[in-house]
């Protein structure tokens, strides 16, 4: 674990984006933050990923995130900005740490169907919660950040740094766990369990790890997600939105914690503009993507940039 | 008493519908090890021809009676169009790839299918009706067991599940097609070997999938409105089924229907806020216990 020039451009990058927000225009803000919000999941995504496990049930945190900070405002009253990201972490740790002690023991679809069935499970409380809304869900203010008022002309911008800080943090964190010796377990387990075991390392402690490691950047995306648009429902734990992260994730490639965040841009991107010009088409051209990534770049929209870099 | 009747008649007609839904999924899943998620999208499709075609049916003035054959033939143009379609067109080039990209491929595919229904149908909700507001569905009058009364339309989603059911178990081991296929669940290499044609298997398979799945959305189009996002809500459901019986088995997807079906029935009857919950916490239960599902025990499989 050292820092290195990645942990370098990441600082940098922070810096660039906290000067550049109030200089952006007020759309361009708005989509880099839903970015940053999307590509702290899906960097939670991409850790699994490594691993070679594939969640299709990771809307689970992510509305367990958005929910934790929700009912921290709608029941607790408490409207601090950083208590709710704070709720979404500590309660999606918990949950996550429980569940991980069976999911570290699934592979391949049953990993994929027993995590979409607990996601699942959340979805079918959620929707039947007279108290929290139901299906309709409910809106959150997100009214102060510690202790200061955060409203006014300058809430987008503020919202904006703090999606910022908090995700190029966690990219920064990632990448330093990716380079430690557990962290490189990751894909060493993807391509052989068994010889990882004969080295002496626990498979099932290092799955669990990165399993709790993940589901914490989902809650902690979800709950930014929620700050951001103030307002949460029951489809953030509905599976075509555990598969939009999945998309993203395969759309990014693993090489590097730039490539969620990358990814998740592109993705926004794409969606804003497709909502805007052919509502009814833009999951066709999705899908189309999907499959011409899945087909010709295994390896993620961020192994055509490694692949001009080696040559 | 009446209302635990009640239970056990709702979960059987629930049961059936899906079974009919899951059958096509865990077939494809046995012969192909394909999890297929586009299957909810034909399921779609399904639904979407049927609305069509009972429209044309009834809009040349044909007698009512005849909606019936169009739903079917609804399904089975479908199935006969878009399984050989995806199987050639995409699937067969990803044959021996890993399971969870193949997951992925039918998910892009699901994406892809869910905007072109758009595409041909519009995003309004559609419905099986004739001009008098004649439907399928209240064609066939009503049926009384003791104090309670059923649509007969469900006897006949009951019937098309048993049908189904036995002539899938009946080809499947009394035919030389079945055992032929049995074969290449198997051992597929060694069937090759042995002069098995596996492409056309997995080919015929896949449309026999589709078709089922075709049949699903046909039937249930006249008992709902046929809106877009049907198939992203039936698919989870069917997942749930095959899961909890055991994936790529026939009798594990009629328990798991079964199961699904009752638990679902008991759970609107008695304590209706766990409608969705008591589904998926069936699923996550058995996955748990049992994670090849309750009727893996003499799975034919390669290690």
């Amino acid at each position: 674990m050292k820092f290195d020039r990645t942990c370098i451009a990441i600082v940098g990058l922070a810096v660039v984006l906290l000067i550049a927000g109030p200089l952006l225009p007020a759309w361009a803000v708005s989509l880099a933050n839903v970015s940053l919000c999307l590509g702290t999941v899906v960097l939670g995504m991409m850790l699994l990923m490594r691993t070679g496990l594939v969640s299709f049930g990771h809307g689970l945190y992510y509305c367990l995130g958005a929910y934790a900070a929700g009912t921290l405002e709608n029941l607790v009253k408490v409207s601090d900005i950083a208590l709710m990201v704070l709720a979404g972490a500590a309660v999606t740790a918990v949950v996550s740490g429980l569940l991980g002690l069976l999911l570290s023991r699934y592979r391949e679809i049953f990993f994929a169907m027993l995590s979409l069935a607990f996601s699942m499970i959340l979805y079918g409380l959620l929707v039947k919660s007279a108290a929290l809304g139901s299906t309709d869900g409910f809106n959150i203010s997100a009214k102060t950040l510690a202790g200061f008022a955060v409203d006014g002309d300058s809430r987008r911008v503020v919202l904006y740094s703090i999606a910022v800080i908090v995700t190029l943090g966690s990219a920064l964190l990632l990448h330093l766990y990716l380079s430690s010796h557990r962290g490189r377990l990751a894909g060493a387990i993807r391509d052989n369990e068994l010889r990882v075991e004969y080295m002496g390392a626990s498979v099932r402690a290092t799955i669990h790890v990165n399993y709790v490691i993940s589901a914490v950047l989902a809650g902690i995306g979800g709950a930014l997600m929620a700050v951001n648009i103030g307002h949460i429902d029951p489809e953030m734990a509905y599976w075509p939105q555990s598969g939009e992260f999945v998309f993203v994730a395969i759309l990014s490639g693993t090489g590097s914690v730039f490539a969620p965040l990358a990814g998740a841009l592109v993705f926004e991107t794409i969606r804003s503009f497709a909502y805007e010009y052919s509502p009814n088409t833009w999951q066709m051209v999705l899908g189309i993507t999907m499959l011409l990534v899945i087909l010709f770049l295994p390896g993620g929209l961020w192994s055509i940039f490694k692949r001009r870099k080696a040559g | 008493m009446a209302q635990l009747l009640a239970v056990v008649i709702d979960g059987l007609i629930y049961s059936s519908w899906l079974f009919i839904i899951a059958v096509g999924l865990t077939l494809i899943y046995g012969v192909m090890k394909i999890l297929n998620i586009a299957h909810g999208s034909l399921y779609a499709l399904g639904a979407f021809a049927a609305v069509s075609f009972t429209s044309a049916w009834f809009n040349a003035g044909l007698p009512a009676a005849g909606s019936f054959g169009m739903l079917a033939l609804a399904a089975i143009v479908v199935g006969l169009i878009a399984g050989p379609v995806i199987e050639r067109g995409l699937l067969q080039f990803q044959y021996g790839k890993d399971e969870v990209v193949l997951v992925l491929v039918t998910y892009a595919l699901f994406l892809i299918l869910e905007d072109l229904i758009k595409f041909i149908w519009g995003v309004d909700p559609l419905f099986v009706q004739g001009p008098m507001g004649e439907t399928p569905y209240s064609m066939l009058g009503t049926i009384s067991v003791g104090e309670l009364t059923y649509p007969g339309y469900n006897l006949l989603l009951v019937a098309v599940a048993i049908a189904t059911g036995l002539v899938l178990a009946w080809a499947l081991s009394s035919t030389r097609s079945g055992k032929l296929l049995k074969a290449v669940i198997h051992d597929r290499e060694m069937s090759a070997a042995l002069g098995i044609n596996v492409g056309m298997t997995y080919f015929v398979t896949f449309t026999v999938g589709a078709t089922l799945a075709a049949i699903g959305g046909a039937l249930t189009a006249p008992t709902v409105s046929v809106i877009t996002g049907m198939g992203a809500e039936v698919i989870v459901l069917a997942f749930a089924v095959v899961v909890i019986g055991g994936l790529g088995s026939l009798g594990g997807a009629a328990l798991g229907a079964v199961i699904v079906g009752l638990v679902r029935a008991a759970a609107v009857h008695y304590y209706p806020e766990a409608e969705l919950f008591s589904i998926y916490f069936v699923m996550a239960l058995v996955l748990i216990l049992r994670p090849k599902g309750l009727f893996s025990g003499a799975e034919v499989r390669k290690i």
